[in-house]
């Protein structure tokens, strides 16, 4: 749809940090870490779950795992619509100059 | 405090009048002592609060009317000490602006949103209200670029228009029930829907909400921080005031919480991002106070109190990013977190409290909402809540910091904050995390006896489970291409309305609005208008707001006239 605006792009400019100023989590072995990492919290938050008792009077709550599929699905969802919204409501930065 | 106030006869003075006063001596000081003097103003007028009694004082009598200027009570004092905060926050974020214009009109604004929270009765809210209006929109016309000229003038048609629909309320009000008293009002009569309205435009309900987004982005940095503290806080507080329990605000309230979600997400200004994210936190507050019970109403206040601060470290991060980068634009953004390590943290701090993260603010004050729509039954109300609480963290608490400071390097590098911005943060940090870990002070805030344990098990794993699966959600996305790449666009929203095919009419009615202003002007205010001139003249040598002080004159004196001859003739028709 980009094209049919007078097309908006990503604006990135593809600069490639100098080896002097890499961090720690510049180096993408680092980035995979932390993501499984991320990965075995969320096994866990699973697994622990049937142990948390909840008091709430939905009934949907007391489902297993309710709230992480709800956090998953509900992101997922919002990413998708979002991105279909584009398609009909962004316009190239200069739309609105007179 | 309040015995120096007494001695002058002031015992009862709303303690948003000594900001406004003490904004005005502003100009004339400079350096070290106008900065001292700056952070003393909010710190004296909060003393002389701490030493009122509750209770409504300050009453004149006006006509046949009774004013109650000064209301002290449980929820007028919470948005109070936040508003306070707030004021004293975003005079150190700008104490190295050298412009005292911004500083005046910044504290002005201040001042009236206190005023209006401490108003008794309507016609005091009412001058307040408007005032809150006018001083605010200098904070935008202050960045001087078209765009912002634009929106400002955009902005206070809207503001202003807000402050007329509710004297039209007002004055139904006065005639249905023979007071002027601010209290509960009814949804059913003409005056309770008007004076809905004027604060659903404030508080930026659906298809009202669009100045937000709008005008907000375009302010000064340091303005846009003033702004997101104040307004829509005004509101939710005359909102609770006023209609709470009213049950449409819940179906509000949700569509709120919801909507500028999507937005958000797809906004490339990051501070438009923040705009749209503390719409939808509005939405939280609008659904608590139409639920109505004393949990969902300590809910709203309590979630006011640590939004306002939040959403301030929020606009105040990205605002420092702007002020060192010269962009917001998260297109042109990344790998700032080298050159602004502590504004990178302050940043994480805000996003943390946004999202609800146990041990930040936001987790102790959004469970209180969410716990009262549940105990109410209401599940559909909760289930867009959680919903809404995802977004905050996709479009708040991940893509705004991960955009600004880490993503792709963008090879953009710049100095850290200036020292008084990181203070600013620091301030705004401290709080934060404090009331996430100890929320006992605010809760003996809220405006009921609620007793409520934030940190049980359940509360603490469920929202961990929601927060890090979106998380997960985000992981998977971004590493897979689906998630949305950050593009240099707009999109439209309600705006478009007024913008594109309103435009043309618009200008028309403005150049006859200009035509017939003027006429009136040169008869009926000629004196003030000079006194006013003489003012214009020493905004700056090179002409100050040159292109915008003619239309704020206006409009300003349009809202003075329009108050005076309609409360006047109001009077004369009852009288």
């Amino acid at each position: 749809m980009a094209a049919d605006h007078g097309g908006p792009d990503d604006g990135h400019t593809h600069f490639e940090t100098p080896e002097h100023e890499r961090t720690w989590i510049d180096d993408p072995k680092n980035v995979n870490k932390i993501v499984y990492a991320l990965y075995a919290v969320c096994a866990l938050l699973v697994l622990i779950d049937p142990f948390v008792h909840k008091h709430g009077k939905f009934e949907i709550e007391h489902y297993w795992g309710f709230y992480a599929f709800y956090g998953f699905v509900g992101c997922v969802a919002l990413v998708l619509v979002a991105k279909w919204m584009r398609t009909i409501l962004m316009r190239p930065e200069d739309y609105y100059d007179e | 405090m309040s015995e120096l106030f007494s001695s002058l006869g002031l015992g009862e003075l709303n303690p948003g009048v000594i900001v406004i006063v003490g904004a005005l001596l502003i100009p004339f000081l400079s350096g070290v002592v106008r900065s001292a003097y700056m952070l003393a103003i909010p710190v004296i007028a909060f003393v002389h609060l701490s030493g009122l009694p509750m209770g409504d004082l300050g009453q004149v009598g006006l006509f046949d009317m009774t004013l109650t200027t000064l209301r002290v009570d449980k929820l007028s004092f919470l948005f109070g000490t936040v508003f306070f905060i707030a004021t004293f926050i975003g005079v150190i974020y700008a104490l190295h602006v050298g412009d005292w214009m911004q500083h005046v009109c910044g504290l002005i604004y201040a001042g009236s949103a206190i005023g209006a929270v401490f108003a008794g009765d309507f016609v005091t809210l009412f001058v307040f209200w408007e005032l809150t209006a006018i001083s605010s929109v200098f904070l935008i016309w202050a960045s001087r670029t078209p765009s912002a000229d634009a929106a400002g003038l955009r902005y206070l048609v809207i503001q202003i228009g807000s402050g007329v629909i509710l004297l039209a309320g007002v004055l139904f009000y006065y005639r249905e029930t023979g007071s002027i008293a601010f209290n509960k009002l009814d949804v059913e009569t003409l005056s309770g829907q008007l004076i809905l309205v004027a604060f659903g435009i404030k508080c930026a309900f659906p298809l009202l909400h669009n100045w937000l987004q709008d005008a907000y982005p375009e302010a000064t940095v340091t303005g846009t921080v003033m702004l997101s503290a104040f307004t829509t806080k005004l509101a939710i507080y005359a909102l609770a005031r006023g209609y709470a329990g009213t049950e449409m605000l819940i179906t509000i309230g949700a569509i709120m919480a919801a909507f500028p979600v999507f937005h958000a997400l797809i906004e490339n200004n990051l501070r438009r991002v923040l705009a749209y994210s503390l719409n939808s936190q509005l939405g939280f507050m609008v659904i608590g106070i139409g639920i109505g019970t004393e949990l969902s109403i300590s809910g709203a206040a309590a979630h006011a109190f640590c939004s306002t601060i939040y959403k301030a470290l929020l606009f105040m991060s990205v605002g420092a990013v702007l002020y060192r980068v010269g962009t917001a634009k998260a297109s042109e953004l990344g790998g700032l977190y080298r050159s602004m390590p502590w504004t990178t943290g302050f940043c994480a701090v805000g996003a943390a409290s946004i999202s609800a993260f146990p041990l930040f603010s936001g987790f102790v004050s959004k469970s209180l909402i969410m716990s009262a729509a549940m105990k109410e039954g209401y599940l559909w109300v909760w289930l867009v809540l959680l919903f809404a609480s995802v977004g905050a963290f996709q479009h708040t608490g991940v893509k705004v910091p991960y955009s600004a400071f880490f993503a792709q390097d963008s090879g953009k590098r710049c100095e850290e904050a200036p020292m008084n911005m990181l203070i600013a943060m620091g301030i705004a940090a401290f709080l934060c995390i404090g009331i996430g870990v100890y929320p006992a002070p605010l809760y003996a805030l809220l405006p009921y006896d609620i007793s409520y344990a934030p940190y049980t098990v359940e509360h603490v794993v469920t929202q961990v489970q929601l927060l890090i699966f979106s998380a997960l959600a985000f992981t998977v996305m971004m590493r897979n291409g689906i998630y949305p790449p950050e593009l240099k666009s707009v999109n439209l929203d309600t705006d478009w309305f007024y913008r594109r095919p309103g435009h043309a009419l618009a200008q028309f009615a403005n150049r006859f609005r200009v035509y017939t202003w003027s006429f009136v002007a040169d008869g009926v205010v000629n004196g003030a208008t000079k006194a006013y001139n003489i003012l214009h003249r020493h905004a700056g040598p090179d002409g100050l707001f040159g292109r915008t002080w003619p239309t704020g004159t206006m409009a300003f004196w349009t809202t003075v006239m329009l108050g005076a001859v309609v409360i006047a003739g109001f009077f004369k028709i009852s009288g």
